[in-house]
């Protein structure tokens, strides 16, 4: 039997828990804890993971490795489906005419050459590239702060994604500011001192270090800076979660 | 050891085959919960391994270099070398999102099971093995009885033996932390705040490695405490472990 004591205590208690858990929705939202799949089943495991990821790790820098560590079989993986026809018609000329564009919540939408994205202040890192499959690499990347060319664009303050493109239609993914602001994320066009070899994403590849390889969009043409993913897709952040994978690939 | 399984006749205990109190509701409820996100994790983590079943040991490790050792099963990728002549569909989305979901319900039950456990002397009470249990002669036959697969006395119905105790205290204390550091281990996010997680490991493929070594230590000891259960009877064993009461005609002095 439970008695009226008990029953009114639970009653407060069950209240107090969804207080709780309305203005955890309520300051998550408001400090961007709360990943665009958040929704479904999985969607709890998923924000605490993104939540706690990002109150932990916002800051924080991708290890780096010594020249030494750099793999020296570094694995590609597929490319699904084959480089079409547009691909190739850039390719014979060798990238010139490549171009990525900056639109969205920018000042100035841009439109830069690959020899522009090249004449810009570049950093390098050496840094693991890992596949959600569990295999991995080391190598050294070379390219533009995705922030510098945000900056170039004039991203407004109000952004608080940035979506990014393959030259595959059906590759396309985005990030949040932290990640897209973060030191590390580069537009890279240079792998281990040679140019980014095609298997390997170039001419232009995202490089989001603390994410997973999924989150490194090989042959990017177009940045969309938002505050919303809603109007993209599905409204789910990106194609992975059309696919059935998560959002967040900090883990 | 006949004599130490007498029961005591004391005024204390009560003969009746009425049901007794055994575990409590806190360890019961924690006890479920962890068991349904341990499968959980179990089949979405094989899920995940069957698109790379190749294991390496240091930082870096891919198809293109030289495994540890492989498992002799089909991928989920047609990218790994298995000389299968088929690749299995890939199902890596839902296994992840269920893998770090179920990951999150047993790190934090866990933690509410280990406050118990600690404040409300769970630990001290029931599972931290008494000096004289851990004599060699004590230790010895408690081995000895259980190579035999000898059926566990009724005072066994209230108290865990040493090996028990043992094996419960390695579980809570060595393998789920192991298994949860060789986790994050593997983030990328994570270790970029917490390096030091990888590598005192030795790399991130090393932790990978590790990881699926404890997983397969506690799919072992789940397949013991099974075994263990149904020698024990597994009807009253399950009925304890969900109502908190046995059946045992005994309580103990």
């Amino acid at each position: 039997m439970i008695s009226r004591r008990k029953l009114i205590a639970r009653g407060l208690g069950l209240g107090a828990g969804a207080a709780a858990i309305a203005a955890a929705a309520k300051l998550g939202s408001r400090f961007g804890l709360i990943p665009p799949d958040s929704a479904g089943f999985y969607g709890p495991g998923e924000t605490l993971t993104y939540a706690a990821q990002r109150l932990l790790t916002r800051h924080s820098l991708a290890r780096e490795f010594n020249p030494s560590q750099i793999s020296p079989k570094p694995f590609a993986n597929e490319v699904t489906p084959p480089l079409g026809e547009p691909f190739q018609r850039l390719q014979a000329g060798g990238f010139a005419d490549w171009r990525l564009n900056v639109d969205g919540m920018v000042a100035s939408p841009r439109s830069f050459l690959l020899s522009d994205v090249k004449s810009y202040p570049s950093k390098s890192q050496i840094t693991l590239l890992s596949c959600e499959e569990g295999w991995s690499y080391v190598a050294e990347w070379k390219g533009v702060p995705l922030s510098h060319i945000l900056e170039l664009a004039g991203a407004l303050p109000q952004a608080r994604y940035v979506v990014y493109r393959s030259i595959q239609s059906d590759w396309w993914e985005s990030i949040d500011m932290a990640d897209a602001l973060h030191p590390q994320t580069l537009v890279a066009y240079s792998m281990n001192g040679g140019d980014l070899p095609v298997s390997f994403g170039g001419p232009l590849r995202l490089r989001v270090p603390r994410q997973l390889g999924y989150k490194n969009v090989k042959y990017i043409t177009r940045l969309t800076v938002t505050d919303s993913l809603k109007r993209f897709g599905k409204g789910l952040g990106s194609a992975s979660p059309e696919g059935g994978y998560a959002w967040y690939a900090g883990i | 050891m006949a004599d130490s399984l007498a029961v005591p006749a004391s005024a204390s205990v009560r003969s009746s085959v009425t049901a007794h109190a055994r575990h409590a509701a806190l360890v019961r409820v924690t006890h479920w919960i962890a068991t349904l996100a341990f499968l959980a994790l179990l089949v979405s983590g094989v899920e995940i391994l069957i698109s790379h079943p190749r294991f390496y040991w240091g930082e870096t490790g891919n198809v293109n270099t030289a495994p540890l050792f492989k498992l002799s099963i089909p991928s989920s990728r047609d990218t790994v070398p298995t000389g299968y002549g088929y690749v299995l569909p890939d199902q890596n989305g839902w296994s992840r999102y269920l893998h770090f979901q179920s990951a999150w319900v047993v790190v934090l039950t866990g933690l509410v099971y280990l406050a118990f456990g600690f404040f409300l002397g769970h630990f001290r009470r029931n599972l931290v093995p008494s000096a004289s249990d851990l004599s060699p002669s004590r230790l010895s036959m408690s081995i000895a009885s259980h190579i035999r697969f000898r059926r566990p006395s009724e005072e066994e119905a209230w108290s865990y033996n040493v090996l028990q105790r043992l094996a419960y205290l390695v579980v809570i204390f060595v393998f789920f932390p192991l298994v949860v550091w060789t986790g994050l281990a593997m983030s990328p996010a994570v270790t970029s705040s917490a390096p030091l997680l990888v590598t005192l490991l030795g790399g991130q493929q090393s932790a990978r490695t590790l990881h699926f070594f404890v997983s397969i230590a506690l799919v072992l000891f789940l397949v013991i405490h099974i075994a263990m259960v149904y020698r024990a009877g597994f009807r009253n064993r399950m009925r304890t472990m969900i109502t908190g009461r046995t059946n045992a005609s005994q309580e103990p002095a």
